[in-house]
């Protein structure tokens, strides 16, 4: 069915046909319209889920928590302060292996307050165990978080699913949904690796681990995400073949030549095919590498994709403050140290606070990239 | 105690499934004073065994039939409360 | 209500083996709770003394399912369980009814989970809260906590030279709970055995929020031998320091009278952490103050049995 939807709408109307078991949040700029929404539906009896208006992102995390070690299908959306403020439910979440799926309409982080897009918010809980998506188009968040469901009950890990704040949550685009009866054959039901309401088999979930325990469970949590790049693949091919579109986990956009390329994540995967279409028109050889999977880090991909280009340019938006570059960067170049023969990388952070990464913008930084050398370690795009 | 697991036998989220594991943990080494229970001056009130915090006062047949020393920390609380001097606190021999 | 034989007779849901000081009141209160109450029982518990000594990998003493996830989370936690448990309900996956206890100290309840036990009663999930009181942060070393009374000796309200303890009252988490209408709330120390049975049946039976305040006295804590933990727990209804009373349909109702009102004093001197009232120079003026807190607050609770009984 073809629709009109923001972001937001997307979403939910997406959670509308995951029709999960429980959903406990709370509102915050700029996700809460999917929880006004996500209510709507409750309270016209359009799902079966039940909805839990907790007071606050933390008691959000700890209630998804409680029911999920019950074996239930649960969700939750947030943004920025809320996300930071459920950062050590995040953790616990994640060592518990409990396959939560989260909407954030990525968000900045205070101080200052600001309610605009930018990738701080989730990258700030980067080493929480959660998969970790950014999504470039409204469509793709939708398919996103239909697949992210289904990933995460396989791989026994909560996943984040991002949708730039804004820029994509209140964009209206035209979307392709699908029927919900195809959605829920699509996902099947969980099958959860504990029940804590199954209470002829006690189990404790949750208990504290002294120096003899703890480093193995996270050995083994470790582990977890290891696993979960062939099972994204999987489940990905999946809905390729039952719905008929997909997104690899890493995509080229006129790479094939180019001898210098950008790293991008999110919506500005946009605003850069676009600068790179004029560039090539011009003759100039550039392409664009999207990265649709931030966690886990995909570093044999990345290897194998960035290895053989002179230069790649990571576009951040999010900065780690006095980080050796933006954190998209720190990670690549960990990644791509031990290549033999490795590309030059540059580092760019745009967009913070939702500070408009125009075309143009965009240009400067491929032409940039391309000339393969800049004076300084950061350039911060658009900053006076 | 039970051999140490590797990261690869532990169960996949932080849960306990064993919950009689416990049992290996015996607290009765702890002690430093042991309640020594007159069976003659008993009658069975079960004040001893409700106020025990390790449900080690043992009983048999509805009846309180001694301490279990495996586990008691020897707090003396069951011997403050017995209404008939029936438990008194002795030097813990080692 | 069950006789002490009756108890006897059921399953012991909190085994021995536990890492529990002592004498541990908290500990006490925890098995008598999981005695008393119907079954079958999920638990719920923040980080505190009883998730430490209860479940270090690989021991748990808990024989119930039993979820910890973190230090101010345990009434949110029981909403997500709760609400796990009303999705199957709904579905017709489970029919039958099971209860849902969470447990909290004083930490996890008057301080940092709060706003997570206003929520989650303000919401109406069915649920038991128990607070566990034994009037600090014990576990990690015994700080103050809103549950210190005046006068008392913690870490971080230390008995100096120049301030002797705590400066201001402890919180009265029992009227907080009742001005968010629980549907049962009661208060009772680990003395009263059959009473918190009786309260633990009532709480439970409710559909609704029901809460307990449980004072356990602390060995370590509150500088006592370990063997007086019953006895003083005896002593502090004895004294009125503790009222043992519950609210219900909107009653007071105050369960046990003290033959004999024992003075403030006498509380006091049987703990390490009121010591230095009894030498410090403003000693006298703030053990006067407690008393006359207490007074006060016996007094008025009477007023309010009677007042809200009156037609």
């Amino acid at each position: 069915m073809i629709l009109a939807k923001t972001g937001n709408e997307a979403l939910a109307w997406a959670m509308r046909q995951i029709n999960p078991d429980v959903v406990a949040a709370y509102p915050i700029t700029p996700s809460t319209e999917i929880v006004q929404l996500f209510s709507t539906y409750v309270n016209d009896g359009l799902v079966d889920s039940e909805f839990v208006a907790v007071e606050s992102e933390h008691s959000a995390m700890a209630a998804c928590i409680g029911a999920a070690a019950c074996g239930c299908r649960v969700m939750t959306a947030t943004a920025s302060q809320g996300l930071a403020l459920m950062h050590e439910m995040l953790f616990i979440a994640g060592g518990l292996r409990l396959p939560i799926v989260m909407c954030v309409a990525s968000r900045s982080l205070s101080a200052p307050l600001n309610i605009h897009g930018d990738h701080s918010d989730s990258l700030a809980s980067r080493d929480s165990g959660w998969l970790q998506f950014f999504c470039e188009t409204v469509e793709e968040g939708y398919d996103t978080l239909l697949q992210a469901v289904k990933i995460a009950e396989r791989a026994y890990l909560p996943a984040l699913v991002a949708i730039d704040g804004f820029i994509l949550s209140h964009c209206l685009e035209r979307i392709e949904t699908f029927d919900d009866q195809d959605v829920r054959e699509f996902l099947g039901r969980p099958k959860p690796n504990y029940n804590l309401l199954d209470y002829r088999h006690p189990i404790l979930v949750g208990p504290a681990t002294l120096q003899d325990y703890y480093f193995e469970f996270k050995r083994s949590q470790i582990e977890g995400m290891n696993n979960a790049l062939p099972i994204i693949e999987a489940v990905q091919q999946e809905f390729r073949e039952r719905f008929g579109r997909g997104y690899p986990v890493i995509e080229e956009y006129r790479c094939d030549d180019a001898s210098a390329v950008v790293l991008v994540m999110g919506s500005a995967c946009g605003t850069v095919r676009y600068a790179v279409d004029q560039l090539r028109q011009a003759g100039k050889k550039v392409g664009m590498v999207k990265l649709r999977v931030f966690r886990p880090l995909v570093h044999s991909l990345l290897k194998e994709r960035l290895g053989r280009f002179q230069t790649v340019g990571v576009l951040d938006r999010a900065d780690a403050v006095n980080s050796y570059g933006g954190p998209l960067f720190t990670e690549v170049t960990s990644v791509l140290y031990d290549l033999p023969q490795r590309p030059k990388v540059l580092s760019y952070v745009y967009g913070l606070g939702g500070k408009e990464f125009a075309p143009e913008d965009a240009v400067k930084v491929l032409e940039e990239v391309l000339a393969g050398k800049k004076a300084e370690l950061v350039t911060y795009v658009g900053v006076r | 105690m039970a051999k140490l697991k590797s990261w690869r036998e532990l169960p996949c989220g932080a849960i306990i499934e064993d919950l009689q594991a416990v049992r290996e943990n015996k607290t009765g080494s702890w002690r430093s004073r042991r309640p020594v229970w007159d069976e003659k001056k008993c009658r069975p009130c079960y004040l001893c065994w409700v106020y025990c915090p390790d449900s080690a006062i043992v009983l048999k047949d509805g009846k309180v039939a001694g301490i279990d020393y495996d586990y008691c920390k020897g707090c003396g609380i069951c011997a403050s409360v017995c209404p008939r001097q029936a438990i008194t606190m002795e030097k813990e021999k080692k | 209500m069950a006789s002490i034989k009756e108890l006897t007779q059921r399953a012991e849901l909190f085994s021995k083996g536990h890492r529990a000081c002592a004498g541990c009141g908290e500990a006490l209160a925890v098995r008598q709770i999981l005695l008393a109450a119907p079954q079958p029982v999920i638990a719920i518990m923040p980080t505190g003394c009883t998730e430490i000594f209860s479940s270090i990998y690989p021991h748990s003493a808990w024989q119930v399912p039993t979820i910890h996830t973190a230090f101010e989370t345990a009434a949110a936690t029981a909403s997500g369980v709760e609400t796990a448990y009303r999705f199957y309900k709904k579905l017709g996956r489970m029919k039958e009814t099971v209860y849902f206890i969470a447990f909290g100290g004083d930490g996890g309840t008057y301080d940092i989970g709060l706003q997570a036990l206003s929520g989650a009663v303000e919401r109406r999930h069915r649920f038991l809260y128990v607070c566990t009181d034994n009037e600090g942060y014990m576990n990690t070393g015994i700080q103050r906590s809103s549950a210190t009374p005046l006068g008392a000796h913690t870490t971080t309200s230390p008995a100096g030279t120049k301030i002797p303890g705590k400066t201001v009252h402890r919180k009265n988490i029992m009227e907080i709970m009742i001005a968010h209408e629980v549907l049962y709330a009661g208060q009772t120390t680990v003395y009263f055995w059959k009473d918190l049975a009786e309260k633990v049946a009532k709480a439970l039976a409710k559909d609704g929020p029901s809460f307990l305040n449980v004072l356990v006295p602390c060995p370590l804590g509150w500088g006592h031998p370990g063997a007086e933990t019953v006895n003083i727990a005896k002593l502090a209804a004895d004294t009125c320091f503790w009222p043992i009373y519950e609210f219900e349909d909107g009653r007071y109702k105050i369960n046990y009278e003290p033959k004999e009102k024992k003075p403030i004093e006498e509380f006091l001197r049987t703990q390490q952490r009121f010591r230095h009232l009894f030498e410090h120079p403003d000693g006298k003026e703030v053990i006067a103050e407690l008393q006359r807190y207490i007074d006060e607050q016996w007094t008025l609770l009477h007023k309010k049995q009677v007042a809200l009984c009156t037609p």
